[in-house]
């Protein structure tokens, strides 16, 4: 596609906004670009037009590109309950990461003014954490979780997502804080205001694009979750992978209805990581890489 | 100081105001802990006292399924783990699943991350294509691929494949573990492409520009320039990498089932199976403690490299 408008004749290097990168040839580069673009997303796409196919569009060989859309599977994924598995997976993730951020606002606020004692040990205590195998601590959890009676409650799962997205959240928003400009806060601490005003008034209108990049980290790792879900929950509280995975076993020849709730279960964070693209990459490095 | 000391009644202010300040001091600190101490309370309650607890269960035979079974065994379990075959087929298993998966979806991303830094047409829109498999809800992207793409008969791949001569090829059970490393690559080389994208393009123009002008090559100012420059870069995408991706499940759970027989069991899989299938507590806790100091060991190293990279920002101004 996009080859065709840089074939244009002239001097493509005089043109080139950024000289003396490693460029290879100028066409191989789109051409490439889009053929793993296509590659790598067509699983995705495949997914979402599976979708609206009916059960015998799905199981062809040739596969089919061209078939009549058909709303059919949704309709039946619904009718099949497909809701409680929403909700639990909406409430799980939405009061985990408001958890995260009340929780994580505050602390990454204090370890980015400093002069705590020890805040490189409070932050790489956090970071720690998130790099210790959650399998490690899977089996105490479920045996607490049973005793408290927690087990196939969303509430359990609240509670995990919540420390799981904890160190990311506080790494991310610190290096947010730290970009405000110091003369700031000093201006509104001669002005009289606490540390509380401060932060409140003055800091987190500043930092508010940040608190919302941190939000959508923490809302994709806690959707996605599988894990926690898959041993902690059962009947009540089982969230959308644990639906996905009914699939294996009862319902593993219907490829059509799978495509429609993986699609359902895949586009809040699609949506999500799209329009955040930008801040991913400091997420998922806690910050290091902007 | 000597002509203020000689005077008692400036000593006593000069006293007071200090004691008035250290007062203030402390009560800012005592503001800026308060600030800290909630999310890390909880943090420790519901991180590191489990870690503990699986160390006291770990001493300790225990099945769930029977109850009333429960009894100090001291170090037996560790001796368990260690003497079973199931264990270090799994060690050896994560470790060509992490090594390969990690090596390779680095090189893609290098790759794709190298094409990325051009400008062409559609780059954005391209950008996007490509961090999708890692947006994909991880047991959606197993699902998906363990039907509608690897299936022998209707998959894609083989439709694809076709003109190859390769027939109906069952993928999972053929080659189980080139087919969850496949899997890991696809879901990871976003992940690796955007952290070495930002790498790419925090490179300093001028640099590149002088070094064209004193008439290096492109191959050359790669060589040279840019890969020294994405060290640290690279760095980063193999440590967090290989902790993420070692702890893979979901892909392992849905398309091959560990198997077919143990060929592809990892260590969280046999952990799995262990706890929650034959609910065997206190061996599952002492896997997991094995488990967790290896992870520990390798983490140390990542802890080292992101400390390196941050090493600059206290000196830098803010």
């Amino acid at each position: 596609m996009s080859t065709v408008a840089e074939r244009a004749p002239g001097r493509v290097e005089e043109r080139t906004p950024r000289p003396g990168r490693f460029r290879p040839r100028r066409l191989l580069v789109p051409t490439l670009a889009w053929i793993a673009a296509i590659g790598f997303f067509f699983p995705v796409f495949w997914m979402f037009l599976t979708g609206f196919k009916q059960e015998a569009d799905a199981f062809t060989s040739p596969p089919k590109l061209v078939f009549k859309p058909t709303l059919d599977q949704y309709r039946a994924i619904f009718d099949r309950d497909f809701t409680p598995f929403l909700i639990n997976s909406a409430m799980a993730t939405v009061l985990s990461t408001l958890l995260v951020l009340a929780l994580a606002i505050p602390c990454a606020y204090g370890l980015a003014i400093k002069p705590v004692e020890k805040w490189r040990d409070v932050l790489f205590f956090f970071i720690s954490t998130r790099f210790l195998p959650i399998v490690g601590a899977i089996v105490p959890i479920y045996v607490i979780a049973r005793d408290l009676q927690l087990l196939d409650t969303v509430t359990v799962l609240i509670i995990l997502y919540t420390a799981m997205n904890m160190p990311i959240a506080v790494w991310m928003l610190r290096s947010f804080f730290l970009e405000v400009p110091r003369a700031i806060m000093e201006a509104a601490r001669i002005d009289g205001a606490t540390l509380r005003q401060e932060l409140v008034r003055v800091v987190l209108p500043l930092v508010a694009p940040g608190i919302a990049a941190t939000a959508l980290i923490c809302v994709i790792f806690a959707w996605n979750e599988f894990f926690f879900a898959l041993n902690l929950t059962a009947s009540r509280a089982a969230t959308v992978p644990v639906f996905l995975v009914g699939f294996i076993t009862s319902e593993g020849l219907f490829w059509a209805r799978l495509s429609a709730a993986a699609t359902m279960a895949c586009l809040p964070v699609l949506l999500a990581g799209w329009i955040a693209q930008k801040q991913l990459v400091r997420g998922l490095t806690m910050g290091a890489v902007k | 100081m000597t002509v203020t000391e000689d005077r008692t009644g400036d000593r006593a202010v000069a006293l007071r105001e200090r004691a008035a300040k250290a007062a203030v001091a402390r009560r800012n600190r005592w503001g800026r802990r308060s600030l800290i101490l909630p999310a890390m309370i909880y943090t420790i309650v519901v991180t590191q006292i489990p870690f503990v607890i699986t160390i006291w269960y770990s001493l300790q035979s225990w099945n769930l399924l029977r109850p009333g079974s429960r009894e100090f065994v001291g170090l037996e379990n560790y001796g368990k783990v260690f003497t079973d075959a199931g264990f270090r087929n799994a060690v050896v298993n994560t470790v060509v699943f992490t090594a390969s998966a990690v090596l390779f979806s680095l090189v893609v991303g290098l790759v794709l991350a190298i094409l990325l830094d051009q400008r062409f047409r559609g780059r954005a829109v391209v950008r996007t294509l490509l961090i999708s498999p890692f947006l994909v809800m991880p047991v959606a992207g197993a699902l998906l691929w363990k039907t509608t793409m690897l299936n022998p008969v209707f998959g894609i791949v083989n439709f694809v494949l076709k003109p190859f001569g390769v027939g109906t090829l069952d993928w999972a059970s053929r080659f189980p573990m080139p087919t969850i490393i496949m899997v890991a690559v696809w879901q990871w080389t976003p992940f690796m492409m955007i952290i070495l994208l930002s790498g790419l393009q925090s490179q300093s123009t001028d640099i590149l520009e002088a070094a064209r002008v004193d008439g290096a090559g492109p191959w050359q100012i790669f060589r040279r320039l840019t890969l020294p420059h994405l060290r640290t870069f690279l760095e980063l995408c193999v440590l967090l990498g290989s902790i993420f991706i070692v702890q893979t499940f979901d892909s392992i759970f849905i398309i091959t089932q560990g198997g077919p027989g143990q060929a592809t069991t990892t260590l969280p899989y046999f952990l799995y199976l262990q706890a929650f299938r034959r609910f065997e507590i206190g061996q599952a806790a002492a896997l997991a403690i094995v488990t967790t100091i290896g992870t520990i060991i390798i983490a140390t190293i990542a802890l080292r490299v992101l400390s390196n990279l941050f090493k600059g920002e206290e000196l830098a101004p803010r």
